[in-house]
């Protein structure tokens, strides 16, 4: 009896030897990644939030017409090639034929004219990036023409990160139209997706797992690596949680290492920590629109609606101590909330201004604050890298000038809806602004334009200025490069006197990983999975 | 007085033989008897008799002195943001290398100097332990005696209400009253809001103990023979119940507060670390420990190591005393 069962474990473990061994031997071409961030996607309506996380899972799951990779270059993705027509107000693009959504459904044009149109809508975060659009016609199955308002050279630019979804899913499934997310309303899109893109979702939790399988019948197998077999996308909050996690192997991948951490990273046997400078600048917002403040002691007149205040609270801001001991290095201070990949950035323009309390202190006086005033800063908490950290750091400069500020700090998801509703329901905030058509349009568009109808959604300031409008719309219909750059630069130039933002750097990024992974910093700190080979 | 004494009326003899009870009256030589009586008394004896005891009570008294007499004695003010410089930011302690004498226990992420940060988060965590056990044990004796006293559906419903409490950690019920009074007081940033509003919370979470316990020794009073005679000379409700059952449970009373104030600071410093407490600018134990947590793998250990071992003598030591009190006070334990 006893050498019989002796037999039987020894049999036992013999198969359980053998199965370890093939999935072994099978992790050499693929691999499961579990990957942790700080904060979760927002939502997964992929026309919903023009947010960086959210386009993050967005990527791996949907896919736009036109990808840019990690070198800036813009890769065909759902179209093969694209071009301007003789008559430049219309742009052709060839779709890729052959590939199937995660339901099986066909992708052809009129899931193009879709999700464009779809994109279009008033609910929709992404309407600001499609302004130039007139009319998107199907010409085939596989050729989509989009007329565009006046000549626009830079069209496929704002199509990286349009998603393209199943017209037919949608409509069977009642999400034709956007969810709006800063009413906090709901669809079946929210928790649900059906994407062209090398992974499919498994499930979700929101901020807490999302599990994504490797689609077998994606287009690009053989065209790109697919190295990864199963992601499981964390959120962990905090950060010495998120740290423990990869120290003790339990995840592989951090894309959100906090710059304390990165030292001890470094040093740590079987780890790898990749750096890269972000396409993102961190700047502070100031509600310089509204006739009175929301939360300061002044009644009957708005502070930040005096530029002298403004370039005071510009002055007290020491950037090159929060670049050395918040960000431990890893910022690049900055004068201008443009950063340094975007056309229409200039040295001249991120000169930073001088720290200089005395005359900060000197010009609040003379604009009639000479005891401060009070005021509530809102920051989020999970969003950038030690963005808490700043917002205190800022806490202190602001006292030594007499501005008394109360900080409110808080998750990203209620931290944006206080900026994107309207109004606006913040006075004082930080932001950080990605730039992914590598264009100053960008900017301007989402940040400065008065909020009306498709732009300045992101605009918390109330700033209004309908001459700066004009030549901000000007722009998205100049066909004269040269023209168009002298636009920018003039633009630039009034913003620059105008203070509008208090910009504070440009941000730097570190993604840890184990050794096996070989992850690099994308400027727009999006990871496209499918460009990831296993070793 | 003696434990000799009838067994029975225990919870009496006890609330009399502890030292804060309300006095009525009385003159110097009342008062010096009662001191003579107090020198005499089981509680003292005790007291003196278990080392450990006479430490922990050395302990509270010395972080309480400290934590009060703060603004005396720490070297800086850390809730003076003006004073703050970034740059001596994660500075180590005094004897670390790198360190600045002028910081002994070294800074915070934000030049804070934790010494100062402690002796001011302890009296923020204190206040807020004392005030949210008074309120709790103002209102679960205030109910309490009612239930006990009064009887009938007005007991019934008060427990009720009381058993569906205890069914919730007191974390989340302090979590829930601290969202839903934020929420409300969302646009109104008020002086000392967030302090009202955790001692609020606190206060509310905490409030059931001490109504069964009350409840419970009113149950067995209010049919004693001195409240009958009470009763039959026409004195009123209220005044049976607060002038003379009230003494007679406030021994265990007692008992409870003092647990529960190690329970309240620990359940401050929970909240404040799940970023829902006192302000970073104005930093508690809690909020020290939660920034801290930040560094725990960058080498600044002082940050969280500190913070984190006073809130740990602090609750210790209270927690002693509570322990003690409620022995020496337990008749069948003497």
């Amino acid at each position: 009896m006893a050498s019989q069962s002796i037999g039987k474990a020894a049999a036992a473990r013999l198969v359980l030897a053998l199965v370890v061994l093939a999935v072994v031997s099978g992790s050499a071409e693929a691999r499961p990644v579990k990957w942790a961030r700080s904060g979760d996607a927002l939502t997964l309506d992929p026309h919903a939030q023009n947010e960086g996380p959210t386009h993050n899972l967005m990527h791996l799951i949907y896919e736009p017409l036109i990808l840019r990779d990690r070198t800036g270059k813009l890769v065909p993705t759902l179209a093969t090639s694209w071009r301007a027509t003789e008559d430049p107000t219309v742009w052709e693009f060839k779709l890729r034929q052959g590939v199937k959504f995660h339901n099986g459904n066909a992708f052809n044009a009129d899931d193009v004219i879709f999700s464009l149109e779809r994109a279009l809508q008033p609910t929709s975060d992404m309407k600001g990036l499609l302004t130039f659009i007139e009319k998107v016609s199907k010409i085939d199955d596989y050729t989509v023409h989009i007329k565009t308002k006046g000549p626009n050279p830079l069209v496929p630019n704002y199509l990286t990160n349009l998603y393209m979804m199943d017209k037919q899913w949608a409509e069977a499934n009642n999400t034709v139209t956007v969810q709006d997310y800063k009413e906090k309303k709901d669809n079946f899109a929210v928790r649900n997706a059906n994407g062209t893109g090398a992974y499919m979702l498994v499930s979700r939790e929101q901020d807490v797992r999302t599990v994504l399988a490797r689609n077998e019948d994606y287009w690009g197998k053989g065209e790109y690596p697919l190295g990864v077999s199963e992601i499981t996308y964390l959120t962990i909050k905090s950060d010495a949680t998120r740290i423990a996690a990869l120290l003790s192997g339990e995840v592989d991948f951090v894309q959100d290492v906090p710059v304390q951490d990165i030292e001890r990273l470094e040093k740590t046997a079987g780890l790898r920590v990749n750096f890269g400078p972000e396409n993102r600048t961190i700047f502070l917002g100031l509600n310089v629109g509204a006739p009175e403040l929301q939360s300061s002691n002044v009644k009957g007149k708005n502070p930040f609606a005096d530029k002298r205040v403004r370039q005071a609270v510009n002055m007290a801001v020491d950037r090159e101590a929060i670049k050395r001991v918040v960000m431990r290095g890893q910022s690049i201070p900055a004068g201008v909330i443009a950063p340094p990949f975007v056309n229409g950035y200039t040295k001249e323009l991120d000169r930073l201004p001088k720290v200089d309390l005395e005359q900060a202190r000197a010009l609040l006086k003379e604009a009639g604050y000479a005891d401060g005033f009070q005021v509530t800063l809102n920051c989020p908490n999970d969003r950038y890298v030690n963005d808490e950290g700043i917002c205190q750091a800022v806490t202190a400069m602001m006292a030594k000038i007499g501005i008394k500020v109360n900080l409110v700090a808080q998750p990203k998801g209620p931290h944006f809806t206080l900026i994107q509703k309207d109004p606006p329901e913040t006075d004082f905030y930080l932001l950080g602004w990605g730039v992914p058509t590598y264009d100053s349009h960008y900017i301007f568009s989402f940040l400065y334009h008065t909020r009306s109808g498709k732009e300045g959604g992101w605009n918390g300031t109330r700033y209004a200025n309908a001459g700066l409008d004009r030549k901000i719309e000007s722009l998205a219909a100049e066909i004269d490069l040269a023209k168009r750059n002298a636009t920018i630069a003039d633009i630039w130039t009034t913003l620059s006197e105008a203070t509008i933002y208090i910009a504070l750097h440009h941000q730097m990024l570190a993604y840890a990983m184990k050794r096996d992974l070989d992850i690099q910093v994308s400027p727009e700190n999006v990871v496209h999975m499918k460009f990831i080979a296993a070793k | 007085m003696r434990a000799a004494d009838s067994p029975a009326p225990a919870q009496p003899s006890a609330a009399a033989a502890a030292p804060p009870l309300p006095q009525r009256g009385g003159n110097a030589g009342a008062r010096r008897s009662r001191l003579a009586a107090f020198l005499d008394s089981d509680l003292l004896h005790s007291f003196l008799r278990s080392k450990l005891v006479v430490l922990a009570a050395l302990v509270s008294v010395a972080i309480v002195g400290a934590a009060f007499l703060a603004p005396v004695i720490a070297p800086h003010d850390p809730y003076d943001l003006k004073s703050l410089s970034l740059l001596d930011a994660n500075t180590p302690p005094a004897w670390e290398k790198g360190g600045d004498p002028s910081y002994l226990l070294g800074t915070d992420d934000q030049g804070r100097d934790i010494l100062s940060t402690i002796l001011y988060g302890t009296r923020s965590s204190l206040q807020i332990g004392i005030c949210s056990v008074l309120l709790a044990s103002a209102l679960g004796l205030s109910l309490g005696l009612w239930a006990g006293y009064v009887g009938g559906r007005v007991d019934t419903f008060i427990m009720r209400i009381a058993d569906v409490q205890l069914t919730f950690p007191a974390i989340l019920t302090a979590l829930l009253i601290d969202g839903v009074a934020l929420a409300i007081l969302k646009h109104h940033t008020i002086e000392g809001g967030k302090f009202s509003i955790l001692v609020l919370a606190i206060g509310l979470s905490f409030w059931v103990q001490y109504a069964r316990t009350v409840r419970g020794v009113t149950l067995v009073e209010r049919n004693k023979e001195y409240v009958e005679a009470a009763r039959l000379i026409g004195i009123g409700p209220l005044k049976i119940m607060f002038q003379h059952i009230l003494p007679n449970v406030l021994g265990p009373v007692l008992v409870i507060a003092t647990i529960n104030l190690a329970l309240a600071i620990i359940t401050e410093a929970t909240l404040s670390f799940l970023g829902v407490g006192l302000p970073p600018t104005e930093p508690s134990l809690g909020t020290m420990i939660q920034v801290g947590n930040k560094y725990l793998f960058s080498g600044s250990w002082w940050m969280v190591a500190f913070p984190g071992f006073t809130l740990a003598l602090l609750a210790l030591a209270v927690n002693l005393l509570g322990d003690w009190l409620r022995d020496a006070l337990n008749p069948k334990l003497r």
